[in-house]
């Protein structure tokens, strides 16, 4: 390393109380920052549940369509016009919507009920007890495991109950690839039942989805569906639609971002202020390296230095704290959402590229005020 | 002859508020010397140090230093000339207390873009020079005034400069290190490829002198060999 760097480094390091309060600082800042945003993606992943469990390339909808949980039904030509599209390899209808059902102890229960395309099942769960094919049985749905599976008192295979007054009988369990977040259970069925069981408006289909010949084709028929009154996303745009909903159409997002804001400022105060301190505390040396013959740059450089050296410690420690504490408490509770993400990563490290430049302001600005002369004149 | 200072003036403040801290001063300075500036506070003594040190640009007159006229360099290139040419003693010293007395030390060399190891090298024998060799590894301020006083030299002589600048070197001293100090300046440090300008109110140590001016008002008013000398 660059003797001079050396030297700042231990002025740096050698200062035991401000490096361990910059770093501290700083880390604090980081984790704060990161399990904001990691709840936010976690819980925004959870919203998304259903459209990762279906796991169709491309979904056409209504416009007005906002969430994947909006119930906006539309009319059955739309699906025979989308599947004479160009570049459609196939396309199935979904029925998305809640159910109301009545345990055998009397109690009611609101669940999520998907109604796959009764010749495809596409979109169908992954089956872990029972065949996916007992579905076309009468009154049949599938049940996922998941962390709502209780609600419905555990049922195993053969259990019945009423949903929305009709029959229902559990033919398989399923696990779903992510959790929902609303509390709901889930219940699988055909197309069909879900549409003859359920309330339904004049319309039926909730979503069309689309499985497309090759990738290029999907321009040409977002394009196609458009002309149709209706939008074609691919799975990606539809999760950030969705997410886009919570983050700018709620107080979610807002609320995540005066967090993360304030854990910013925080961590900005502490390290501007902290680093501030130290380098007043060593400017009168720093002065004399100056009449010593130290260039401004050479004074530039050992500054930058050092709060580089801070923020990306204080960097590495905060995402290491925010993780463990995620690993730690999804141990405990499997269904805690939070989700580390490449974009979390990479906005913590913005803000922490601020607060050095910041930090690294004033105290450039400082040290090349200084004028010698004052040194001398003592 | 090392440095050649011509008509110097040097003001502060423009218009009403223009006091003057240097009016027309002109002094030469020859290898082998020891030049003390004497004289009460406010002569602009400090102030005639800085300008001919490359510190305080002058507002008037020119300074030859190994006939290179200092002022007419960049900023750039000043710095670096008093990095390779002059030696440096604040008064308040100016050591990083978080630094080792060796790391101190060493920094001139580094600023001079030495490698990290024979700097700290050439640091310890600095040291030696001045007397601390068992104090390398302490921090500065873990020593005694006088010991810090011979840190803040061997970090202005391990350049090897040309002149060694010292600011009221004995100020913070007691009389019997003070006069240690000035002696070991005068027998150690001074020889005759370079020269030695000294700022003092002490006249304890006058006797070290080669030479000795007296300011009053910005102007040299007396100029007078050592009683060493004569
Ligand atoms: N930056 C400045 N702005 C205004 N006036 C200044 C400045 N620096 C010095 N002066 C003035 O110039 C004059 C000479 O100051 P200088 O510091 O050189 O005196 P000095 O002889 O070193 O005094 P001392 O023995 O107290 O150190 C003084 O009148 C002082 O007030
Ligand atoms: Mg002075």
């Amino acid at each position: 390393m660059d003797a001079l760097l050396q030297i700042s480094l231990k002025l740096l390091v050698n200062d035991r109380g401000k490096f361990f309060t910059l770093i501290i600082g700083i880390t604090f800042a980081v984790f704060l920052m990161m399990q904001m945003t990691s709840m936010f993606s976690g819980v925004m992943y959870r919203t998304a549940a259903t459209i990762y469990n279906i796991g169709a390339k491309v979904w056409v909808m209504d416009p007005s369509i906002h969430i994947q949980s909006d119930n906006i039904p539309m009319p059955n030509y739309i699906l025979d016009a989308v599947r004479s599209i160009k570049g459609v390899k196939y396309a199935a209808p979904l029925y998305s919507g809640s159910g109301l059902v009545k345990l055998s102890d009397g109690t009611y229960q609101a669940t999520n009920i998907i109604g796959l395309d009764d010749p495809t099942l596409f979109g169908r769960p992954t089956i872990t007890k029972g065949n996916i094919y007992s579905i076309y049985d009468d009154n049949a749905y599938i049940i996922i495991k998941d962390a709502e599976y209780h609600k419905l008192n555990n049922p195993k295979i053969g259990a019945t109950f009423e949903v929305n007054d009709n029959r229902g009988v559990i033919v398989g369990i399923g696990k779903a690839l992510v959790s929902g977040l609303f509390g709901t259970p889930t219940l699988y069925t055909t197309f069909s039942r879900a549409i003859s069981d359920l309330p339904t408006t004049r319309f039926t289909i909730s979503y069309i989805l689309l499985e497309p010949k090759t990738l290029n084709d999907i321009s040409n028929i977002k394009k196609e569906v458009k002309a149709l009154g209706y939008i074609a996303l691919t799975e990606k745009e539809f999760v950030d639609k969705n997410k886009n909903y919570y983050l700018y159409q709620t107080g979610l997002g807002t609320n995540v971002l005066i967090m993360t804001l304030i854990s910013f400022i925080v961590g900005l105060s502490i390290a501007g202020q902290t680093f501030y301190t130290f380098v007043l505390e060593n400017l009168e040396e720093f002065g004399a390296l100056k009449a010593i013959g130290a260039k401004k740059s050479e004074l530039i450089k050992m500054i930058f230095f050092q709060s580089t050296v801070v923020g990306f410690l204080g960097y590495g420690f905060g995402i290491l704290l925010s993780s463990i504490l995620i690993a730690l408490a999804k141990l405990r509770l499997p269904e805690y959402a939070a989700l580390v993400t490449y974009e979390n990563l990479g906005i913590s490290f913005f803000m922490v590229l601020v607060i050095i430049l910041f930090s690294s302001y004033l105290g450039i600005r400082k040290v090349t005020q200084i004028d010698p002369f004052d040194i001398f004149r003592g | 002859m090392i440095l050649q200072a011509r008509n110097i003036t040097k003001w502060f403040g423009e218009a009403d508020n223009k006091t003057y801290a240097i009016k027309d001063v002109s002094l030469e300075l020859n290898y082998g010397e020891m030049l003390y500036i004497v004289g009460p506070s406010g002569s602009g003594k400090t102030t005639l140090l800085s300008v001919m040190s490359g510190i305080l640009r002058p507002n008037e007159g020119t300074v030859t230093i190994k006939d290179k006229e200092i002022w007419q360099l960049n900023d750039d290139a000043l710095t670096e000339f008093r990095l390779y040419s002059i030696g440096f003693v604040f008064q308040d010293f100016h050591l990083f207390g978080k630094l080792t007395s060796k790391e101190n030390v060493a920094i001139p060399l580094i600023l001079q873009k030495q490698e990290w190891d024979y700097s700290l090298a050439e640091a310890t024998k600095a040291l030696e020079i001045v007397g601390l060799q068992n104090r390398v590894d302490l921090s500065p301020s873990k020593l005694s005034i006088g010991e810090q006083q011979r840190v803040a030299i061997a970090r202005a002589l391990i350049t090897k400069p040309d002149l060694l600048i010292f600011d009221e070197p004995t100020a913070s001293l007691d009389g019997e290190t003070g006069k240690k100090i000035i002696s070991f300046i005068r027998n150690t440090v001074l020889n005759d490829k370079r020269a030695i300008i000294v700022v003092t109110h002490d006249n304890r140590i006058y006797d070290y002198a080669t030479r000795i001016i007296r300011m009053e008002d910005g102007k040299i008013v007396k100029e007078t060999g050592a009683l060493s000398e004569n």
